[in-house]
C-alpha cells in the first residue's frame, strides 16, 4: 500500500504512514467513517424505498394524463373527481380514451394479523389502461366479486400467495361481502399498506357501498400517438371549468407525488434529515481525527516547514489522510449498509436495497465530506511555526 | 561578496511582543560569516543566540536591520523566497524533531524530497549513504521510537546534510550525544566545510567542540560581546 501511494503521489505517503502508525486510532477513525456511511446508507435506502413504494401503484396503469382532486397529493389519497370531467376531457381532439379508477383501503383479517390492502377498482373492458403485466389477468376481474392480489403483500406467507390461482382461489369477507382472489401480481408493500388488490369497478363499488360510480378517485386519459401530454393537459385545464382539479401528465403526477412524499410528508423530511445528520456526523468524525492528527504532528510539520516544504505539501498530507479515511471507511460502510438494508427488507418487505447509484453517491459524498473536514483541519497547520523549534 | 560570505548581518534589531509588553531581544548585531567556516554562537541562556540563528535561517521575519543570506535580502522577503532559501539550508535541532511515523531512512529522504528530484531510488541511495556516514547503516528501517537519543540526533544530522545544504544551522547538535559521537558530528560538519564549502553556524554550550570552531561569537543581552578565532597549533 505504501509503495502504491508513493507511486501515486510521487513522494513518501506521509499521511498513510501517520494514520497507520497508530493502528488502534486508525481502526477507530475508519469505524467512525464507516458508521457515518451506514447512517447515510440506511436513510438513503429508506428514502429510495419510499420513492419505489410511492411510484409502485403508477406502474399498474398506463396513461398519458391524470385528473385528480385538488387535495390528491398521491395516487392513494385525496377526494373524488366528478366523472363528467372525463366526458368533457374527451371533447379534446387529441384525447382518445378515458377511464376512472377507484381507490380504497380493504382489510383482510388473518389469524395473526389483519392485512391492509390498497385496492383499485378499474374498468375491466378497457385493457389499454393496464400495464402489460396485468393485462393478461383482466379476464379474471370480469367475474363478479373477484380480485387479484399483490403476491408480495407483507404478512402473507409466500407459499400461500403462490397457491392463489384460478383453480385454487382464496376468499375473504369485506363489509359482509365475499371477495374471491383468483390470481396474483407482483406489487410490494409500501409505507401506507401491506399490499395491493385490483378488482373491477363494479366489485369495488359493491365493497364500498358509500362510493358512487360517478365519482372515481382519478381519471386517466390516453392521447393520440405523438401528441404531447403536457400540452394536452394544458388545454384541458382551460377547457374544464372546475379549476380546482389537478390536470397533469401522468409523468408529472408521478414526479409531483414523489416530491410530495420526500419533501412535504414527515417521513420524507425525517429521512432527509437523517441523511444530512449522517453526513454531518461523518464530517465531525473525520475533522476530529484529522485535527487531532495535525495537532499531534505540529512539531514535525514545523520541521518540514523549516526544511522549505511549501504550504501545499502540508495540505496534500491532510487531504491524503482525508481521502484514505474516506475510502477505507466506505468499504466496511457499504458492506454493513448492504447487510442492514437486506435485513430490514426481510423484516418489513419494503423495497429496501443497496443500489450502485447509492453506493457511488455515498462514496462521492464521503470523499467530499472528508475533503471538507480536511480543509477545516488544515487551519490548525498555521500553528506550526518553525521558529518555535529552537 | 555573497559567494565568500553567505551570511551578512547588519544593524540587526529584533523585538518580541507588542505594545507595552514589547521587549527588545537583539541590539544592533553585525555579523559576517565566511563560506565553509564553522562558527559557534555562545552565550548564556536568553542572550539572543537562538533568535539570531532563527533570523538568519529565514524562520523569523526580519524587523529591523539587514540580513543578506546567500545573496538575498531577508528584510521584507516573502514566503516564496523564504521557502526557496530554506531548501538551501540544513537545520539540526536540539530536539531532533524526527517524524515518528517515518523510519530513519524515510526521515532522511525527507531532506531530499524537498528538492523534488523525482527519483526515489536515487533518494534512497543518498539516504543510505548519509545514514552510513553517521554510523547508522544498521538502523535504517528503525522508527525513531526504537532509536536511542543519540541515534535520533544522528538521523537528524543525516537529514540536514543529505541535501548538500549551503549552510547548516545547528542548535545544540551534540547535546544528546556522547563525547566521541559529538566530536564526530562536528568533525563531519567541519570536513563538509573544507570539502564542499558548507558553512555551519552552531549554537552550543559544549566546550568540547570549541577547539574545532573557526570562530566563536559570544552574545550577552542581545549584543555581540566577543568575536574570536581560536588559535590552533
Amino acid at each position: 500500500m505504501s509503495r502504491l501511494l508513493q507511486w501515486l503521489f510521487g513522494r513518501l505517503p506521509i499521511g498513510w504512514l501517520q494514520l497507520t502508525h497508530s493502528r488502534t486510532r486508525f481502526a477507530a477513525a475508519i469505524a467512525g467513517v464507516a458508521f457515518a456511511n451506514v447512517l447515510v446508507f440506511v436513510q438513503l435506502g429508506i428514502m429510495n424505498s419510499m420513492a419505489t413504494a410511492t411510484l409502485k401503484p403508477y406502474e399498474f396503469f398506463t396513461a398519458d394524463i391524470m385528473i385528480s382532486a385538488s387535495d390528491a397529493n398521491s395516487m392513494t389519497e385525496g377526494g373524488n373527481v366528478a366523472r363528467q370531467w372525463l366526458f368533457q376531457a374527451q371533447a379534446d381532439p387529441e384525447v382518445t380514451l378515458g377511464t376512472g379508477i377507484f381507490v380504497g383501503n380493504t382489510s383482510w383479517p388473518r389469524p395473526t394479523k389483519t392485512l391492509g390492502l390498497t385496492s383499485f377498482g378499474i374498468d375491466p373492458t378497457l385493457p389499454d389502461f393496464l400495464s402489460p403485466v396485468l393485462k393478461p389477468k383482466l379476464a379474471t376481474l370480469q367475474l363478479k366479486d373477484s380480485a387479484i392480489l399483490d403476491m408480495a403483500t407483507r404478512g402473507l406467507p409466500r407459499d400461500e400467495a403462490a397457491a392463489i390461482r384460478p383453480q385454487t382461489p382464496a376468499s375473504f369477507e369485506v363489509t359482509g361481502k365475499t371477495v374471491t382472489l383468483y390470481d396474483t401480481f407482483q406489487g410490494g408493500g409500501g409505507f401506507g399498506g401491506d399490499g395491493y388488490m385490483i378488482m373491477s369497478d363494479q366489485t369495488f363499488l359493491s365493497l364500498f357501498p358509500a362510493r358512487r360510480s360517478a365519482a372515481p378517485d382519478h381519471i386517466l386519459l390516453k392521447v393520440t400517438p405523438g401528441a404531447d401530454p403536457d400540452e394536452v393537459a394544458g388545454r384541458l385545464r382551460e377547457l374544464i371549468s372546475d379549476k380546482s382539479l389537478r390536470i397533469r401528465s401522468y409523468a408529472q403526477a408521478k414526479a409531483e407525488d414523489l416530491s410530495y412524499q420526500q419533501t412535504k410528508r414527515p417521513t420524507g423530511i425525517i429521512f432527509g434529515f437523517g441523511v444530512i445528520i449522517g453526513v454531518l456526523v461523518g464530517i465531525v468524525i473525520v475533522y476530529q481525527v484529522l485535527s487531532t492528527d495535525v495537532a499531534d504532528h505540529l512539531s514535525e510539520y514545523a520541521t518540514f516547514k523549516a526544511m522549505g516544504y511549501p504550504q501545499k505539501f502540508f495540505l496534500g498530507i491532510v487531504f491524503e489522510e482525508a481521502l484514505i479515511l474516506a475510502v477505507f471507511g466506505f468499504v466496511p460502510g457499504v458492506l454493513v449498509g448492504t447487510g442492514l438494508l437486506a435485513g430490514m427488507k426481510k423484516a418489513t418487505n419494503l423495497p429496501l436495497a443497496m443500489t450502485w447509484e447509492m453506493a457511488v453517491i455515498v462514496l462521492i459524498g464521503t470523499l467530499v465530506a472528508c475533503s471538507l473536514s480536511g480543509a477545516i483541519a488544515t487551519r490548525r497547520l498555521a500553528a506550526a511555526d518553525p521558529a518555535d523549534l529552537f | 561578496m555573497s559567494d565568500n560570505h553567505p551570511i551578512n548581518v547588519r544593524g540587526l534589531n529584533h523585538w518580541f511582543g507588542t505594545g507595552e509588553a514589547r521587549k527588545q531581544a537583539i541590539f544592533d548585531v553585525d555579523l559576517t560569516v565566511a563560506r565553509g567556516s564553522l562558527t559557534v554562537l555562545m552565550g548564556p541562556s536568553g542572550s539572543g543566540k537562538t533568535t539570531v540563528l532563527t533570523l538568519m535561517g529565514c524562520l523569523r521575519d526580519v524587523q529591523d536591520g539587514s540580513i543578506c543570506l546567500l545573496g538575498h535580502e531577508l528584510m521584507g522577503a516573502g514566503n516564496t523566497l523564504n521557502e526557496a532559501l530554506r531548501r538551501r539550508l540544513g537545520f539540526i535541532f536540539q530536539a531532533h524533531n524526527l517524524h515518528g511515523s517515518l523510519t530513519a531512512m524515510q526521515n532522511v529522504q525527507m531532506g531530499l524530497q524537498v528538492h523534488r528530484l523525482n527519483d526515489p531510488e536515487a533518494e534512497r541511495q543518498a539516504a543510505r549513504h548519509a545514514l552510513s556516514l553517521v554510523g547508522l547503516a544498521d538502523r535504517m528501517d528503525y522508527l525513531p521510537g526504537n532509536l536511542s537519543g543519540g541515534q535520533k540526533q544522528r538521523v537528524a544530522v543525516a537529514r540536514a546534510l543529505v541535501g548538500n545544504p549551503d549552510i547548516v544551522f545547528a542548535d545544540e547538535p551534540t547535546a544528546a550525544l556522547d563525547k566521541e559521537s559529538g566530536l564526530n558530528v562536528v568533525a563531519m560538519l567541519k570536513k563538509l566545510g573544507e570539502q564542499r564549502g558548507t558553512t555551519t553556524v552552531m549554537v552550543t554550550h559544549d566546550n568540547r567542540i570549541l577547539e574545532l570552531a573557526d570562530r566563536i561569537v559570544t552574545l550577552e543581552d542581545g549584543r555581540i560581546v566577543s568575536d574570536t578565532s581560536p588559535v590552533r597549533d
